[in-house]
């Protein structure tokens, strides 16, 4: 065994793999250190100390109770009917939240599907177009959807549209990033295949990466949809309709129970959707397992 | 008929093919042979324009193939139909629409894309699907097919883009002794019934001297023999599979089924 440990072969290796553990070795030191180093200027920065958090803590417990309603068990319909006082109004305002989702979420799917096959290097072969597309991608997708909204605020004035606009925006680099990372890992041969016959550039996207792609492209839509529901009702925080805009008028007028109305009817509505959307999710997923 | 004069492909520095000079006549079913690297797929690629030759040109009756672009290549690709080793269909398509997409040439961009083939497209490809023996699975999706059914769709969309030169590239490569077998008949019947040109790559010697009017042998991106199966000596099959099989070549190391044609076929079950 021993004259075995001696051969070149294995000295070589031997050689080589002490280099190539150093080299991890050092890669992960050099992170780690810039890891910490992150952090502390973090905490510096945004001036966080365990002991601010501990001072803040029993206010934010004083804030929750201030909301909460009151509810006595002899008069208990009467007591929620004044709690939810403008329950149409906010069912109005929350489907407005849900409409600009759901819409956001299919022109996103549209415009991200038209994007997404220029936007994915192994079915382009023009370099420059790919580049175009995919930064532009990740550029929209990049910028958060409460700039946009504040930006079209601005712009179109107060309401749904602003919100639509900049969920849109958002999900459609979002969308076509996500497609086209999908476009990228397909087999390549069926496409080879229809080349070879004549097919068209077009035609190759249509019957040769998406038939493939779909499933996932589906998935992402859904889960799109469950982040759009979420986001839809923040950005209505500055302005841009739904639900989000009555939420932060009772928080900033201080209409306490308000705020625990509004927040309970939106934690209930969009884990409702979720939970329907993962069940779905997962059943595709499932399927494509087994097939 | 096919001409090819001075071929040359390069992937950076390495030569995949070099001086290749051929002409194949209307009609003839010829076998590539030649062990792997040596530049057997590169050649039907560049023909089928897959691969972009690097020097030399391809003629088809005169017309120049190896300038084209666009429109006109996307038609030259049409009348040269291809099948592949690992057959290349869509695999999450049913087998009528990956026999319809030979036909996608023919068909407007806007339409074909809506999936809209007219009737008569139908009609072609469940004739063809059943000279394969394929019609009863039109509308089963094709990865649910074994490979050698799946070879037999492959062979009926190149068919129905109703070529006059048909490139198949190591199509028996990954099918069992029968399935090879009637896929290789198949290519003989669409040779000698329909007329079409047969350029066939094969692994196998025994399969390109009973199947193939004329055969190719090439080495290291060269055309190193070319004539009647029959002058496959010994000699010729050692230059062009190279020296390792010197000692006691044995034409058994290359064959994928037994030599007696008429035994019948053991091995359905697989
Ligand atoms: N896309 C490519 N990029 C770089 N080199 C390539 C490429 N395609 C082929 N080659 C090289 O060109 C040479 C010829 O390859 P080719 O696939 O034509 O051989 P072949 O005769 O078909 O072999 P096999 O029997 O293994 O299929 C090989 O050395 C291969 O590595
Ligand atoms: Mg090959």
């Amino acid at each position: 065994m021993h004259e075995a440990m001696q051969q070149k072969s294995v000295l070589d290796f031997e050689a080589a793999f002490r280099r190539e553990r150093l080299r991890q070795r050092i890669q992960f030191l050099v992170f780690g250190l810039l890891f910490a180093l992150a952090t502390w200027l973090a905490a510096d920065i945004s001036q966080f100390t365990f002991a601010r958090l501990w001072e803040a803590t029993p206010r934010m417990g004083d804030y929750l109770v201030r909301t909460l309603p009151e509810l006595h068990l002899m008069s208990l319909p009467g007591d929620i009917a004044y709690w939810y006082y403008g329950f149409d109004r906010w069912l109005k305002l929350l489907f407005d939240t849900l409409l600009i989702a759901l819409l956001a979420t299919l022109f996103g799917a549209i415009g991200g599907l038209l994007l997404c096959f220029p936007a994915s290097r192994n079915l382009v072969k023009n370099y420059t177009l790919y580049f175009v597309c995919r930064r532009f991608a990740e550029i929209t997708r990049t910028v958060p959807e409460v700039v946009y909204a504040l930006i079209f605020v601005v712009a179109f004035g107060v309401g749904p549209m602003a919100g639509l606009l900049a969920l849109t925006i958002h999900s459609i680099g979002a969308q076509a990033k996500l497609y086209s990372e999908a476009n990228e890992n397909i087999d390549e041969n069926p496409l080879e295949g229809l080349r070879a016959s004549g097919a068209n550039w077009f035609q190759v996207m249509r019957f040769g990466v998406l038939p493939q792609v779909l499933p996932n492209i589906t998935t992402y839509t859904l889960w799109r949809m469950e982040l759009n529901i979420r986001s839809a009702a923040i950005i209505g925080f500055v302005g841009a309709g739904g639900i989000g805009q009555e939420l932060y008028h009772a928080i900033s007028f201080n209409y306490y129970e308000d705020i625990s109305a509004i927040v309970l009817m939106v934690v209930f509505t969009i884990s409702l959707i979720d939970l329907t959307s993962e069940r779905l999710r997962h059943r595709i997923i499932g399927r494509e397992n087994l097939t | 008929m096919l001409q090819i004069r001075n071929l040359e492909k390069r992937f950076g520095t390495l030569k995949a093919l070099q001086d290749v000079t051929l002409e194949i006549h209307s009609g003839e079913m010829v076998g590539i042979i030649g062990r792997s690297g040596a530049g057997k797929s590169t050649l039907l690629r560049c023909i089928n324009r897959l691969g972009n030759p690097s020097a030399g040109t391809i003629s088809w009756h005169d017309d120049p193939v190896s300038q084209l672009k666009g429109r006109a290549l996307r038609q030259w690709q049409r009348r040269c139909g291809m099948i592949f080793q690992q057959f290349n269909l869509v695999p999450r398509l049913d087998v009528m629409t990956n026999v319809l997409m030979g036909r996608l040439s023919y068909r407007n961009t806007l339409l074909s894309l809506l999936r809209w083939f007219p009737r008569e497209d139908r009609a072609r490809a469940i004739l063809t699907l059943e000279r394969v023996e394929m019609a009863q699975f039109a509308l089963q999706r094709a990865d649910s097919l074994s490979g050698g059914q799946q070879q037999r769709v492959a062979i009926a969309r190149a068919l129905v883009q109703q070529p006059q030169l048909l490139l198949a590239d190591e199509p028996i490569a990954s099918l069992d002794p029968h399935n090879a077998r009637r896929v290789m008949d198949i290519l003989r019947r669409i040779n000698r019934e329909d007329g079409i040109t047969v350029l066939c790559n094969l692994h196998t010697l025994d399969t390109a001297r009973h199947y193939c009017d004329r055969v190719i042998g090439m080495r290291d991106g060269c055309v190193v023999f070319d004539g009647a199966p029959s002058q496959l000596d010994s000699g010729t099959v050692r230059q062009i599979y190279g020296v390792e099989h010197d000692a006691d070549f044995n034409e058994g190391v290359t064959s994928t089924w037994l030599e007696n044609d008429a035994a019948p076929v053991a091995c359905t079950a697989t």
